[in-house]
């Protein structure tokens, strides 16, 4: 692959080479549909890019308006081709289990091959960390330049749609523990292979997703501070979405405030209308406020500001001005 | 624009009940819904109405970002409810007649209690405690939460002190992960998978027989002698709490569809969320769960429309300049669509939620504190029942 024609660029820093990308944040701020502009903006430029859905809501194939078979062709664990170059996956440990199992096994114990699936299917749902640790293996195998799947081709991309903050880090942290737990045997040896990919700057980069709220923002601080503690990591760039349309200029607000104290200078109609930018001008004003505090909590970190839309329904018109906007920055 | 409380014009005389009336006499109230569609806030304003209005209420809630706890002033405590002051519920603005129990959950320190209050013995407690799996990994399992919001839920109804527990519930994609937290954990300890992995090496080859030794020898191989042994280890510690774990299992589940229990859906105005939400709702249908109330937080207001756009853009331009005049219209106009937006989203919950009590609740001023947005949800969801002091 050619790296240097497709990676991002970030103003003022180095851009985004890696081949995984691993999309964070906390529900609701929009992280579904950033990872999908990131892979948009990814393909566009020539990788073959890959969705991996953690959450499992087969999200991408309906922003594209594909049909309901390519949403449960997705769901039931295949690599779909929604759009030129960009595919999506969704991962389940039951599936990544089925397929380690399968991608395991010597040819004279598949007869066993129910049996053991059965066996390993009620201890890895049952024990605490393997399904994570299953999750991100897939993950890994998505990444491999030489695909452990058989007939698979590899991706230049992976864009990791990861789940809520918390889970995010346990999914992370999975592959060392194991490591750990184990010392020794084949998950131990791939636990420390898949957590040396994971935790390399050059292989793979940390993103998290905010809106310009103070909810969101501190558990974006937050778990920043968990990432750095638990596993070593920093962030490698932070997207704030849904930022305000920022239409009123100070002295705009200034005039806006004068021309509500004019005594009958104004109907209703045009006083509510007066009463609704001004409304915006201080939205605009407090998301600027949050923004300033991730940027002074995160000096050096590439902080990149998506603006809100205001269309009733997402549609992939909306992913792709989304994904003009990625470009201009990165 | 909120139908709290009041009686749906289009449906005339019949007269729906509020939200606060639908789980007035109920004990427990679970809220269930997406991430980041304000589902904590929801739970303890709910909590605040339910107190407000006279009962004893305990308010478990999932707050990652210890934001309300903050704000409670609940930081420093432990796993167990801790009861408000009044000066602590002051800001938000309404009187409580009743008392106000709170706490977040701490999943380790459940699953610790859970596992000391079923060993039969130190001994096995202490295994259990010492194990790698259950040390190193426990505290960090996806499904923790879940397991152990429904441990706390069980304790502290049978603990009797309260007229009503409000849960707020892990975010999910799926409202029956929660639900079948117990459920999965039953089924793996009935699992004979556990039974051959639990038997010493040859000893349960010889138990279970021909079959299974080869699926045995090929696990071994897989997931590596050690990490067997530990994870084998960590179900034999367990594996003795087994018939405590299966007593509370189907008592959480009687619990669950009991009729003093009522499940509350927590939504916000965005497509994706009410889709959800859509989809939550059927599947609590689906297992026989009742659905008390659902709440759609952060609602745009629906803006009139205006009688003549053109008079209203010439008095615009006329008293703020061509500029600032076409600014201000088509702000107006971007927030005419999102209502427009959001008001479809409502429709489509209402159709599918037919007579379900329904309280919107509007963007508040993101300058309003914490605890004084709990009152004013509270009013929104109680309508008149909630007196301003």
């Amino acid at each position: 692959m050619n790296d240097r024609a497709i990676a991002p660029r970030l103003p003022g820093s180095a851009p985004l080479p890696q081949p995984l990308l691993f999309v964070m944040g906390k529900g609701g701020v929009g992280r579904s549909t950033t990872a999908a502009a990131l892979a948009v903006l990814c393909a566009r430029r020539g990788a073959r890019t890959i969705v991996a859905e953690l959450s499992g809501r087969g999200e991408l194939a309906r922003m594209f308006d594909r049909p309901p078979s390519a949403a449960a062709s997705a769901a039931a664990g295949n690599e779909v081709e929604i759009a030129e170059r960009l595919y999506a996956i969704q991962i389940e440990p039951q599936r990544a289990l089925d397929e380690y199992l399968r991608e395991q096994l010597p040819l004279r114990v598949l007869a066993d091959l129910f049996g053991a699936t059965r066996t390993l299917g009620f201890l890895a749902a049952a024990t605490p960390g393997l399904p994570d640790l299953l999750s991100v293996g897939k993950i890994w195998e998505l990444a491999q330049p030489v695909r452990k799947v058989p007939g698979a081709e590899p991706y230049d991309r992976v864009i990791v749609d990861a789940p809520a903050s918390g889970h995010s880090l346990a999914l992370l942290a999975a592959p060392q523990a194991f490591a750990r737990a184990a010392q020794a045997g084949p998950i131990a040896r791939q636990g420390r292979e898949i957590s040396a990919m994971l935790l390399d700057p050059a292989r793979t980069a940390m993103l998290a997703v905010a809106t310009p709220h103070d909810a969101a923002v501190s558990e974006l601080l937050e778990m920043r501070s968990a990432l750095a503690g638990e596993l070593g990591r920093e962030l490698d760039a932070v997207l704030v979405n849904a930022m305000p349309a920022n239409r009123f200029a100070s002295r705009d607000a200034v005039a806006l405030r004068e021309a509500l104290a004019r005594e009958g200078a104004l109907g209703e109609d045009a006083r509510a209308a007066v009463e609704r930018a001004l409304d915006e001008a201080g939205e605009a004003h407090d998301a600027r406020t949050h923004v300033e505090r991730l940027r002074n909590e995160l000096p050096g970190t590439p902080l990149v500001e998506l603006a809100f839309s205001h269309s009733a329904e997402f549609a992939v018109a909306e992913l792709e001005a989304l994904a003009d906007q990625l470009a201009e920055v990165l | 624009m909120s139908r709290a409380g009041s009686a749906d014009p289009a449906s005339g005389a019949q007269r729906e009940p509020s939200l606060g009336e639908a789980l007035g006499k109920r004990r427990i109230c679970v809220c269930v819904g997406t991430g980041g569609v304000g589902k904590t806030t929801s739970a303890a304003a709910l909590a605040v109405g339910l107190a407000a209005e006279g009962r004893r209420v305990a308010l478990v809630t999932i707050d990652p970002s210890r934001r309300l706890a903050g704000a409670l002033g609940l930081s420093e405590l432990g796993n167990e409810p801790q009861r408000l002051t009044a000066a602590q519920l002051a800001p938000a603005g309404t009187e409580i007649r009743g008392e106000l129990w709170a706490m977040v959950l701490d999943p380790k320190r459940t699953f610790d209690e859970l596992i000391t209050r079923l060993a039969p013995d130190e001994r096995t407690r202490e295994r259990v405690f010492a194990n790698h799996i259950y040390r190193e990994i426990s505290n960090a399992v996806g499904g923790s939460h879940e397991f152990t919001a429904v441990a706390k839920l069980y304790e502290l109804d049978r603990d009797g002190s309260y007229d009503a527990i409000v849960l707020d519930t892990p975010p999910s994609h799926n409202a029956l992960d929660f639900l079948r937290a117990p459920q999965r954990l039953m089924q793996f300890f009935d699992a004979p998978a556990l039974r051959v992995l639990l038997a010493p090496a040859g000893f349960g080859a010889r138990v279970v027989g021909h079959a299974a030794a080869p699926v045995l020898a090929l696990l071994r191989r897989l997931v590596g002698v050690d990490l067997l042994a530990e994870i084998a280890l960590f179900f034999g510690a367990v594996g003795g709490l087994i018939g405590g774990f299966r007593e509370r299992a189907s008592a959480v589940e009687a619990l669950l569809h009991d009729p003093a229990t009522t499940f509350v859906l927590v939504s916000s105005a965005e497509r994706e969320p009410i889709r959800e939400t859509v989809a939550f709702a059927r599947a609590l249908r689906d297992s026989g769960l009742q659905l008390g109330a659902v709440i759609v937080n952060r609602v745009h207001e629906p803006i009139a429309a205006t009688a003549d756009p053109r008079a209203l853009a010439a008095t615009l331009g006329e008293a703020l300049g061509a500029r600032l005049g076409r600014l201000v219209a088509e702000c107006l106009a971007d927030a005419r669509r999102l209502a427009e937006r959001d008001q479809l989203g409502i429709e489509r919950l209402r159709s599918e939620l037919r007579g379900i009590p329904e309280t919107l609740v509007p963007q508040f001023d993101p300058g309003t504190g914490e605890v004084a947005l709990l009152g004013a949800v509270a009013r929104r969801m109680f309508g008149e029942a909630v007196q301003l002091p």
